[in-house]
């Protein structure tokens, strides 16, 4: 099982409704994953020379404005910390790979959930309206939003095997369906230096990403060397700095819709997470096909077409 | 005209207000409001109703429907039909993956296009694709026509027994015994009551014919690499 679902807006006056509007999607998927739900909100962009940083604790009660401070004085950096339970978002201008080391060495505890220049990730146990009320995400603004309500098959319900998995600089994936090579490839990947911190299969599929792009491989061309390299069922939500895209396996067993109007494009495991969205009954709404990138927001998948509706596949007009 | 509102009254609701009507003393024309995607509306009718879904249904509508006419209009999800016996089921947009699954008869028209594997399994149903289906459809198809006025995806009627598939369109490869086979004037005349009866407004020269070369029926050594 498990529910995935994006929302991406067009039409900037939708922009102060986005954590509303997205709210009914995430919460219609509760009978597909009741075991945790998590998304990525892509807003309020840092400046120039900053890094936004999503991190997750195990308390809610974690001394986040210490942890700020003596970042601070180790890297002399400028750091503004908010909290949202579990979670907080920290805006540094401190070098991105000084802070993770700083992290990972001063802060064991705590994990990066994601990292960008808009990207926020909040991601925990629990049913999927607990969870969205918990980071207070319905007064949320911003362009897009993608969301996962879990049902786990292939490793343990935790805050960390919660999706979204980050795969890179505002790049996070949800996934549905499951993957039967992830151990052989995470063995591969671990070779080449990529660390994990699951057994979770989507884990793995966010890593390959992740490793691609660090070599320079577009997301369009790193996603289509997925179907070869990844075995399984998938439909995947992948979340960038611009849009999102939707991937399915060759097979497509996984469900998956989409639909579009003038004011918005989103994605999900079946319709009825969309049905809410203004307008939805009027909405060009079809299945994604099978091994076929579809995207939207043009900036950060180089190499796809982009038509003149404003959305772009590769693979199929 | 009987309205039904779905999120008033909810899904058990209005399926046992459905299998329960009589057309005669409650009515022929029904209309069922706000579906909003839901699944299993309108399943398992058995009489001869006329019933409009307003708006898009979610998965398995109208399924193991006999005698009622059910009009989707919108979108339909997964297995829209599925199992149908009789009457007809009609999808105004598009539909997903699985349409016609197993039916053993009365008529499925989708005016957009079917996703894969659209009629996987038919045993007499009629289906009337007005765009184009997705791969795997046919598959293991065992009686019944389908009438694809689009394109059909890879492996077409893979496995199929004695269905007769009809395609306007490019096929983008057949499916494991599968093969063209010609229209005679006969099939031309089935065609052209489908057709008719789909209200699709396409020439019948325009189709070839697909079905099974029999060739796996029963194991044959032979045949080893088919299977």
């Amino acid at each position: 099982m498990c529910g995935i679902v994006g929302l991406y807006l067009k039409n900037e006056a939708l922009y102060p409704q986005l954590g509303a509007l997205f709210k009914p999607m995430l919460i219609s998927m509760t009978s597909r994953g009741p075991d945790s739900a998590g998304v990525a909100i892509y807003r309020n962009p840092v400046a120039e020379g900053q890094v936004k940083f999503s991190l997750a604790h195990e308390r809610s009660d974690h001394d986040w404005n210490s942890l700020s401070t003596a970042l601070a004085e180790a890297l002399a950096c400028a750091n503004t910390i908010v909290q949202r339970d579990t979670h907080a978002i920290l805006v540094t201008d401190g070098d991105e790979r000084s802070v993770q080391s700083w992290l990972a060495e001063h802060a064991p505890d705590v994990r990066v959930v994601g990292r960008g220049s808009s990207v926020e990730i909040f991601k925990e146990t629990g049913l999927p309206e607990q969870v969205y009320d918990r980071f207070d995400l319905a007064s949320a603004q911003g362009r897009h939003m993608i969301g996962h309500t879990r049902m786990a098959t292939e490793s343990a319900v935790t805050t960390a095997g919660s999706h979204p998995f980050a795969t890179g600089a505002d790049l996070c994936l949800v996934h549905n369906g499951s993957l039967s090579n992830h151990n052989r490839l995470r063995e591969e990947l671990k070779r080449r230096g990529v660390s994990f911190s699951t057994e979770n299969d989507s884990e793995v599929a966010a890593a390959y990403l992740t490793a691609k792009l660090q070599q320079g491989i577009s997301l369009k061309d790193a996603l289509e060397q997925a179907l070869d390299d990844l075995d399984g069922f998938y439909t995947f939500c992948i979340g960038t700095g611009n849009g999102f895209a939707v991937l399915r396996d060759p097979i497509a067993c996984k469900h998956a819709i989409l639909a579009e109007t003038d004011d918005w494009v989103a994605m999900a495991t079946e319709y009825r997470a969309i049905a809410t969205l203004p307008g939805a009954e009027n909405a060009r709404t079809w299945e994604p096909r099978p091994a076929t990138v579809y995207a939207w927001g043009a900036e950060t998948l180089e190499g796809l077409s982009v038509n003149d509706e404003n959305h772009m596949t590769a693979g199929v007009a | 005209m009987k309205q039904l509102d779905l999120q008033e009254l909810g899904l058990r609701q209005i399926n046992s207000t459905l299998q329960s009507a009589i057309p005669e003393t409650d009515g022929q024309q029904w209309s069922v409001s706000n579906p909003m995607g839901l699944h299993a509306i309108a399943c398992g009718l058995n009489s001869k109703l006329s019933v409009t879904i307003d708006g898009n249904a979610g998965f398995y509508c109208a399924g193991m429907n006999q005698q009622a006419d059910v009009t989707i209009k919108g979108h339909a999800g997964v297995g829209v039909a599925e199992n149908m016996m009789s009457g007809m089921v009609r999808v105004t947009g598009n539909a997903s993956q699985s349409a016609g699954a197993t039916g053993h008869g009365g008529l499925l028209v989708i005016e957009g296009d079917a996703s894969s594997r659209c009629g996987i399994s038919m045993k007499g149903i009629d289906i009337v694709i007005g765009g184009s289906v997705g791969h795997m459809s046919g598959f293991m198809a065992q009686l019944g026509h389908m009438v694809i006025c689009g394109d059909a995806g890879e492996a077409l009627g893979d496995s199929i027994y004695e269905a007769i598939l009809y395609v306007a369109g490019d096929v983008e490869s057949l499916g494991a015994d599968c093969i063209e086979k010609q229209m005679t004037p006969e099939h031309e005349k089935t065609l052209a009551e489908l057709l008719s009866r789909a209200g699709m407004d396409k020439d019948v020269k325009s189709f070839r014919r697909y079905g099974s070369a029999r060739k796996l029926y029963n194991f044959n050594i032979d045949h080893a690499g088919d299977y």
